[in-house]
Order: structure tokens, then sequence, then C-alpha cells
């Protein structure tokens, strides 16, 4: 298995236009994962201004999915790239398309805030801030892994997935009880799930990311990884 | 450095084995071993004096007319030695046809380049035959439209691009079994290029067709196997579509990639 290549293009502008790419892809994941994190601490104390605030801002994370997807399709017409410069521009693509939608993910969150002022409910949902946690960490990981070429790491980001998913499942069973338990929490105990259920999606996002980083490095798929426990799998 | 035969096509039209070729002292091949078929177009890609002409040139034993090259190693067409004594080299040539980068019609009229190989190959017995071949040859090369008015014409009279199409109706005309094209494209504009290209596709599987080229994207395009040579060894063999995704050498993946030197 080769390493992804580092030295430089005969052609200098083909390097600068990876090198301008990789610091995009930088920025926008950089935002996106703010954006989760700052999501889940606006709901954690149902702050509504900080709520706003990411909404208004998940504009500049789709901005700059349209920046990287011009500079990819213009790099390819004019470099044709091959090989490992081919998987990487067109991982770029499709890594910046998947932070946007995490992106969406956290807006979707903040857009429940304002619906949830039932703080108590919000405590309640043991489990959905450590799972945030471990889901911003993944992202984070897993751009680490884009911008070091690092595809251990992104292995690793794949078989961590797993951890989101248990919590994942573990929230959703307690949330159910809560609803149970508390008919009036009802309301809140709906946005929570769903929440829940955005923050599963970040984790899966995340090996996404971390499975394209992986195919960019390598040229190879990850084929078999751990996957989490899903609170639908009737055997469960 | 990799020197493993890169062999075991099912229906080999040529294999050549353990290829080595001297220039004088100087060794410009370093045991070269590939199969090539019908059912591929092969291209040889490389950097400026990795030898890939030099290998194409042993196919049909071009390299004979250089004083001092010398070949070892062995090159079966069809199972036979082309480098044999028994064998002819003037029907060799007629069987492993070549085109060359720089179009090079006869100073003859349109009609007289294609007729000319039939004519030395006893191939027509008759004018009406003969003029069969000659439009056949040119319908093939995707040139017969653009000169059936015109035949008398000489073949110099023609552009570029429709003059290396003449060429390629000449090597067609003596019903080869093997193409073997040297850089047929680097003189010739973008359109010229591009109805080369489409013959190429057209006459996959018809003939074995192999294609010696600068211009990567060109055998990207043409291709279906590729092999990457540098200085004198060929590196790499294989599907070109692996070749330009997911090269398995690191002297492939940087020649292809615009790092090579």
């Amino acid at each position: 298995m080769m390493t992804q290549n580092t030295t430089k293009h005969t052609v200098k502008a083909f390097d600068s236009d990876i090198v301008r790419l990789r610091g995009l892809v930088a920025e926008i994941g950089g935002r996106a994962e703010l954006a989760v994190s700052d999501a889940m601490t606006a709901l954690l104390r149902n702050d509504r201004a900080q709520a706003s605030a990411i909404i208004i801002k998940d504009k500049e994370i789709d901005n700059l999915e349209r920046q990287i997807d011009r500079l990819v399709i213009q790099t390819m017409a004019l470099r044709a790239p091959m090989a490992d410069d081919l998987r990487i521009l067109v991982s770029t693509l499709k890594i910046a398309n998947t932070i946007e939608r995490i992106g969406d993910y956290a807006k979707n969150i903040a857009k429940r805030v304002p619906l949830l002022d039932d703080l108590q409910a919000i405590k309640a949902a043991d489990g959905l801030e450590p799972m945030s946690k471990a889901a911003i960490q993944l992202v984070n990981d897993a751009l680490n892994a884009y911008a070091r070429r690092d595809a251990d790491l992104a292995l690793q980001v794949c078989n961590r997935d797993k951890l989101v998913d248990d919590y994942y499942s573990a929230v959703f069973r307690n949330l159910i009880d809560q609803m149970i338990a508390n008919p009036d929490q009802l309301n809140s105990g709906v946005h929570l799930m769903f929440i829940a259920k955005n923050i599963e999606r970040i984790g899966d996002h995340a090996t996404n990311i971390a499975e394209m980083v992986y195919f960019a490095i390598t040229g190879q798929e990850i084929i078999d990884r751990d996957r989490g426990s899903d609170p639908l799998d009737m055997a469960d | 450095m990799n020197q493993t035969p890169q062999t075991g096509l099912e229906a080999p039209k040529m294999t050549a084995r353990d290829i080595e070729v001297f220039y004088g002292q100087k060794q410009a091949i370093n045991g070269v071993s590939i199969d090539i078929d019908m059912e591929n177009v092969t291209a040889f890609i490389g950097p400026s004096g990795c030898g890939k002409s030099t290998f194409l040139r042993t196919l049909n034993r071009m390299n004979d007319t250089i004083p001092s090259a010398r070949v070892k190693g062995t090159i079966m067409l069809d199972g036979e030695d082309i480098y044999s004594s028994a064998m002819d080299v003037v029907q060799l040539r007629a069987r492993v046809g070549m085109v060359f980068q720089k179009p090079n019609p006869f100073p003859k009229s349109i009609y007289d380049n294609i007729a000319y190989g039939p004519r030395i190959h006893g191939l027509a017995t008759d004018k009406p035959e003969l003029d069969q071949i000659v439009e056949k040859s040119l319908q093939r090369a995707g040139l017969w439209n653009e000169v059936k008015d015109r035949l008398t014409e000489s073949g110099t009279a023609l552009s570029g691009g429709q003059q290396q199409r003449l060429c390629i109706a000449r090597a067609i005309a003596v019903d080869p079994e093997v193409i073997l094209m040297d850089e047929p494209c680097s003189a010739l504009d973008p359109i010229a290029t591009a109805k080369i290209e489409e013959l190429i596709h057209e006459l996959r599987g018809k003939y074995a067709i192999v294609i010696v080229t600068h211009n990567m994207q060109q055998a990207a395009r043409v291709s279906q196997r590729t092999a990457f040579f540098h200085l004198g060894n060929m590196v790499e063999y294989g599907e070109t579509s692996e070749m330009f995704t997911n090269p398995q050498e690191e002297k492939t993946r940087d020649y292809i990639t615009g790092r090579y030197g």
C-alpha cells in the first residue's frame, strides 16, 4: 500500500490549488464542528440567541461548500488529475458535501432550541451530552485525518462510530421510558428524539468522511468494520 | 526493479519474453516481457528515452534497420518466432503494420498510397479487386467520404490529420493482424487527434493495437491496458482504469500525476 504523495508537481499551480482546497476544507470543517458544539451548548442552556446565530452562520458553510465545488471542478478541468491527485479531488468534493450536511444537522438542532424550554426534560435525557461529545470528537478526528493525510486515524474513526451508535440506542430507550413515565414531556421528548437522531447521523457522516480520507490516501476501500447497536434492531 | 513477466493474458496475439535491446554497448531495454492481445488496445507510456518506442519497434523488427541495434529474447506472433531466420521480414511488417509520429504518405496519389502494399504483396488479382481494397481500407480509416472524389490527387496534399488516417488506411490495406502506432497524434490538432482516437476505438478487436503516446490522457482515453516504461524497464502493466486511478508502483504514480523528475 502506497501512502499519499507529498512531493511537488512539476506544474506548481496544481500544488497551490490543492493547498487552497485543503485550507477551505479545514475552514468548512472547523465551522461545522463548532456549529454542532454550539448547538448543543445552546440546547443545554436554552440559549435562543446562540441558536439563531447558528442558523444564520450556516449560510457561510453553504458558501464554503460551493467554493470548494467550484475549485474542484476547475482543477479537474484544467489539470486532468490522475491517481492520488484524482482521488483526493473526488474525495474533497464528497467530504465538503458531507460536512455541509453536518452543518445542516447542527442547524436543525438549533431550530429546536426555542421549542424546547423544558430544561428538566433535557437534563433527564441522560447520555445526550456525552453522545454529542463523542460525535464531535469523531468529526474532529476525521478532519484531522484529512488534514494530516493519516490513514490510520481515518480507520480508527470508522471503528469508533460504534460508540455513538451505542449511546444513541441508550438515549432512544431512555427517552421512551421518560415519555411513558411523564406524558406531559411528550413534546420535548419527541424533539429530543430527533436531536439524538441528528447526532447519531453526525457520527455516521464523520465515518463517511473518514472512509473517503482512507480511500484518497490508500486507493483502498474500508470494507469490514464494527457497527454499533441500532434501536430498530429487533434482536436487541 | 520490477522484472516480473507481465504476462498471462488469455489469448495473446503477441508474446514478448525477456526482451533486451542494445544500441552498440548501451542497453536500452532491460528484459521486458509482455502479452499483447486482440481484445485490448495497449498503450505504452513513459518519459522520453524510457525505451517505449524502442520496445515497440522490436515488435515488427524495425530495429533491424539500425545497424548497431541488437535484440535478445523471444517475440512470438501467433506462436511463431518473429526473429527466427525463417521469418520473412517484409511479410512480418505486413502482418504487423506501423504508423509513425509524422504522417508519411508516399508522394503518390491517394489511391496509389493505399494500393501500393496490396500490389507488392499480390493481394489483388485485378483492378476491381484492388479498387475494392482501396475503398474498404479508406472506409475503415474513416477517410473515404473525404477523399472518394479526389483519389488521383497527391496524398501529400491532404491535411495532417487526413494524411495520418491515410497512413492508417495504408497499413490496413495489407490486412495486418497487429498495428503499432508510435505517437500517431503528436503532430495533429485536437480535432484530428479525436478522429484518430475514435478510429482506434473502431479498429479495436479487428487488429491488435499497440500505441506509444506521450499524452497520458490519450492513453487513458484509447487503451484498455497500459504499460509504464522507465529507464528501459517496464515498471507496471495493467488495466488502464486501474493504472490511472490506483497505480501500484510509486514511479508510475509520480509520472502520471506529473511529479516525475
